[in-house]
């Protein structure tokens, strides 16, 4: 019989948790998740928006456009958000997968199906708007040169993962399956971002930097952290969302399950 | 004994190493054909046979830029350089926006019989990684600081956060 967690579908393990093991549990109840997630998730989202249209507005239409590219430069208010979060995106979801591979955590499993779908909208989001920013900057929506490419590779990459982690009738061979893939995939994460440093090519070098001086003025800085701020809170907020309904949709499917049983017998 | 989770653990390591040594020594391999386009000195060392079609990128040399038409057609002369060799560039056609003198470009196109010259079909502006204000920018200008027909931004920390009043002012004290 499902518990209200519905904790007899998604954890397979038969043998007593490790010390290790032990910590990593206390995270990986269904129900404690939803408790701690649940009351915070709409002033999450909530907030996540304000910031965010705090920080488009301002890029678009009180920062000072680039003095050559002209207004096309407030592109970058969307473009260079949606691929740092498209980037550490993919980076939560191979921790998810080492998580499941590793210590078969049931909580990362539903949360690696779920981060799937919002990451690659954050990628399309960032090849859209960077192709967008190309045609009048470059002369061309696309090229194939290394940044460019590695990173339709990591769109590739979400959409595999997405579809594999469906594609069984039993769920856990699909994580298992996806959890693959997922940690095959982070190879491609360090080649995104030095992919500008290692090859020649048409996509320029990064404007931030952590450690030095960054390429651009202080005025236009500011709104472009604050919508970073804001797209972190919305990929945190979307993920969470989902993850809470993929939990309650599992309890919902193990009820139904026992009913059938219980119907059949 | 290890136990199960130990043994998962250490296979995820070891595959790990496996699959980005993997991946490195492919990436070492391609090295040439990942480069996005051969900069001048480049084409010099490596000498493509005329009529090879491949990328030229590089920078627009200053007072080099030469244009007309010719059949009615918009007609551009200018050389490209990476501050080691420069190679003159003929393109007919639309420039994008940002082609102007210091502009980072790649160029799409083949040499001539003789090395003369490399005859471009298209030619695409490379962005550099700066993002500066108009009035940032004439204030580096008349500072002396920066023309931009002679290549990218100056060193970022003397910029992005002064304002165009004290980068004229830094000049005159």
């Amino acid at each position: 019989m499902p518990d209200y967690t519905g904790q007899t579908v998604v954890s397979p393990i038969g043998m007593p948790p490790s010390r290790a093991g032990a910590w990593l549990h206390r995270f990986a109840n269904p129900g404690r998740f939803q408790r701690l997630v649940q009351p915070v998730l709409p002033f999450l989202a909530a907030f996540a928006f304000v910031v965010t249209v705090t920080g488009l507005v301002w890029g678009f239409f009180f920062a000072p456009a680039d003095w050559q590219q002209g207004i096309a430069s407030r592109i970058m208010y969307v473009h260079i958000p949606a691929a740092w979060v498209a980037m550490n995106g993919y980076a939560a979801l191979a921790i998810c997968s080492l998580l499941s591979i590793v210590w078969r955590h049931p909580l990362a499993d539903i949360a690696a199906k779920e981060i799937g779908p919002v990451g690659a909208g954050f990628t399309a989001l960032c090849l859209i708007s960077g192709s967008l920013w190309g045609r009048p900057e470059w002369g061309t929506y696309w090229v194939w040169d290394a940044r460019l490419t590695s990173v339709l590779i990591l769109l590739f990459l979400y959409l595999g993962h997405m579809a594999l982690i469906r594609a069984f009738d039993n769920p856990q061979h699909g994580y298992r399956a996806a959890a693959i893939l997922g940690l095959v995939g982070a190879v491609n994460l360090p080649i995104i971002v030095f992919s500008v440093y290692w090859w020649n090519t048409l996509h320029q070098g990064n404007s931030i930097s952590v450690t030095g001086p960054s390429k651009i003025y202080i005025t236009m800085l500011y709104p472009l952290i604050i919508s970073t701020v804001g797209f972190y809170l919305a990929f945190a907020a979307m993920s969470l969302g989902r993850i809470s309904s993929g939990i309650m949709e599992n309890r919902a499917r193990s009820l139904l399950l026992a009913q059938a049983e219980r119907g059949g017998a | 004994m290890m136990s199960r989770k130990q043994r998962r653990l250490w296979l995820v390591i070891a595959c790990g190493i496996g699959v980005s040594s993997a991946t490195a020594l492919m990436l070492v391999a391609f090295r040439s054909s990942l480069s996005f386009f051969l900069s001048p000195n480049e084409v010099l060392v490596k000498h493509p046979s005329p009529g090879m079609v491949f990328r030229l990128g590089g920078v627009v040399q200053a007072d080099t830029v030469v244009m007309g038409t010719r059949d009615n057609k918009p007609y551009t002369t200018f050389r490209i350089t990476d501050g080691q060799a420069s190679i003159p560039v003929v393109y007919t056609g639309i420039l994008p926006g940002l082609f102007r003198q210091g502009q980072g470009v790649v160029t799409i196109g083949a040499m001539t019989k003789g090395d003369r010259e490399f005859v471009a079909d298209t030619v695409l502006a490379k962005h550099g990684a700066s993002y500066m204000p108009a009035d940032v920018e004439q204030a580096l200008r008349k500072a002396g600081k920066w023309n931009p027909k002679f290549g990218p931004a100056p060193n970022a920390a003397t910029w992005d956060d002064k304002s165009p009043r004290t980068i004229e002012a830094d000049n005159n004290g």
